[in-house]
């Protein structure tokens, strides 16, 4: 028989790299962190499945956020690969990965981003792309600037670019952010210190990628995605 | 091969015009003769609307599967923190629930929980349901109105919904 036991346990009480919810320094964690104990199901409780996406074809454009418009969007060329794996390091095919990002000034598209940068008619920063057969994306897009978000004095946010993914459960859905290497902005990050393991912090980095940089054209980025796994076995087991 | 996993991180602020763009909260047509409304707010630890956070359920159809991809929904949340999805009554062995997924900045990783049916004879004996307190229990269902569902998520405090694990 199965092991059916339904256990409390507190955030961040097991394995796992995820950042804790309460994340002081993030003020916007402070009313919107749960603070009573989270259940622990066990594995068979919960649903193995989860969405794949099924509708019409995706466009070339949208996994190239360069040519979305009539004209060139400003800004450093970058092209980004990676695979996306399970946490037994099995490629999953066919997973929807969705993009969003702010512009080369830092500024995004969105009507509460109102910080003096200027929006570019040529750029909305957002794409989507299906992993193929063996779990390897490929999108080609601008490389974003920094952003200054209120957080603390003088706060900026690394440069990064949003990535979610559908994996294969829905337990397995993964948000999270791709940076870049040797931005001096990590140290003083919030967010991307929120989590906590610095081996783990390092997976959210891309790697510069000789292999995808293109003569004349643009720069190559590797970024690796693994989900699942996340918190999956208690400490003491 | 093993590998380490990626860390989460939040959806940040403005997410919206990537992933709200296209409709994706009517999960069957709204003129179907069992089409369902469901519909809450989702509200922080001082009882203020989360205007900035995005839902997402995953669920089985009438019959209990999972038939033509059916089962995923996506809502934005408005100026009063409102999501709104039009799905059908999820079939099949057991209670019936909806998992339910919530985004949000300030949210460094999604919270998780399940959206129980009131008056439904197997909620007795579903394991969620029986390890839960009276209170709990009944934030995890759902409340009939209006001909439909209402089911808030409260992320912190006295009233916070009970969330699973991830």
């Amino acid at each position: 028989m199965s092991d059916l036991r339904i256990a409390r346990v507190r955030d961040g009480e097991r394995r796992g790299v995820d950042p804790p919810y309460l994340s002081p320094d993030y003020r916007s964690t402070r009313l919107r962190a749960p603070d009573r104990p989270l259940i622990l199901l066990p594995e068979s409780m919960h649903d193995p499945t989860g969405p794949v996406y099924g509708e019409s074809p995706l466009a070339e454009t949208d996994s190239d956020l360069t040519r979305q418009h009539d004209g060139e969007p400003l800004g450093e060329r970058i092209i980004v690969t990676g695979t996306v794996r399970d946490g037994g390091g099995r490629p999953v095919p066919g997973s929807l990965i969705e993009i969003w990002q702010a512009n080369a000034a830092g500024r995004y598209v969105h009507q509460r981003d109102q910080h003096p940068a200027p929006l570019d008619p040529n750029f909305t920063g957002a794409g989507r792309v299906l992993t193929d057969s063996e779990g390897r994306y490929r999108f080609t897009t601008i490389k974003p600037g920094a952003y200054p978000w209120r957080n603390h004095q003088n706060a900026w946010r690394p440069a990064h670019i949003h990535l979610s993914i559908f994996g294969r459960a829905f337990t397995e859905r993964l948000v999270t952010q791709m940076y870049f290497p040797g931005d001096p902005l990590f140290a003083a990050d919030p967010i991307f210190n929120a989590v906590r393991e610095p081996a783990a912090r390092e997976r959210m980095i891309s790697r510069f990628d000789w292999a995808t940089t293109t003569e004349e054209w643009a720069l190559g980025y590797r970024f690796d995605i693994v989900l699942g796994g996340r918190d999956a076995t208690p400490f003491e087991a | 091969m093993a590998a380490e996993p990626t860390p989460s991180q939040t959806v940040g602020p403005f997410f919206s015009f990537g992933l709200c763009v296209r409709p994706h909260h009517e999960l069957v047509d709204p003129g179907r003769a069992d089409a369902l409304r469901i519909e809450g707010r989702v509200l922080d630890g001082a009882g203020a609307p989360v205007v900035d956070a995005m839902v997402e359920i995953w669920q089985a159809d009438a019959e209990g599967g999972h038939r033509d991809g059916f089962g995923w929904g996506r809502s934005g949340t408005d100026a009063e923190g409102r999501y709104a999805f039009v799905t059908v009554m999820p079939g099949g062995e057991g209670a019936p629930f909806i998992a339910v997924l919530v985004f949000a900045r300030g949210l460094l990783k999604p919270v998780m929980t399940r959206m129980y049916f009131p008056d439904e004879p197997d909620n007795a004996s579903d394991p969620l349901l029986a390890a839960l307190t009276d209170a709990e229990r009944a934030g995890l269902t759902a409340v009939a109105e209006n001909g439909g569902m209402r089911f808030d998520i409260h992320l912190q405090g006295e009233r916070q919904t009970t969330f699973l694990a991830l």
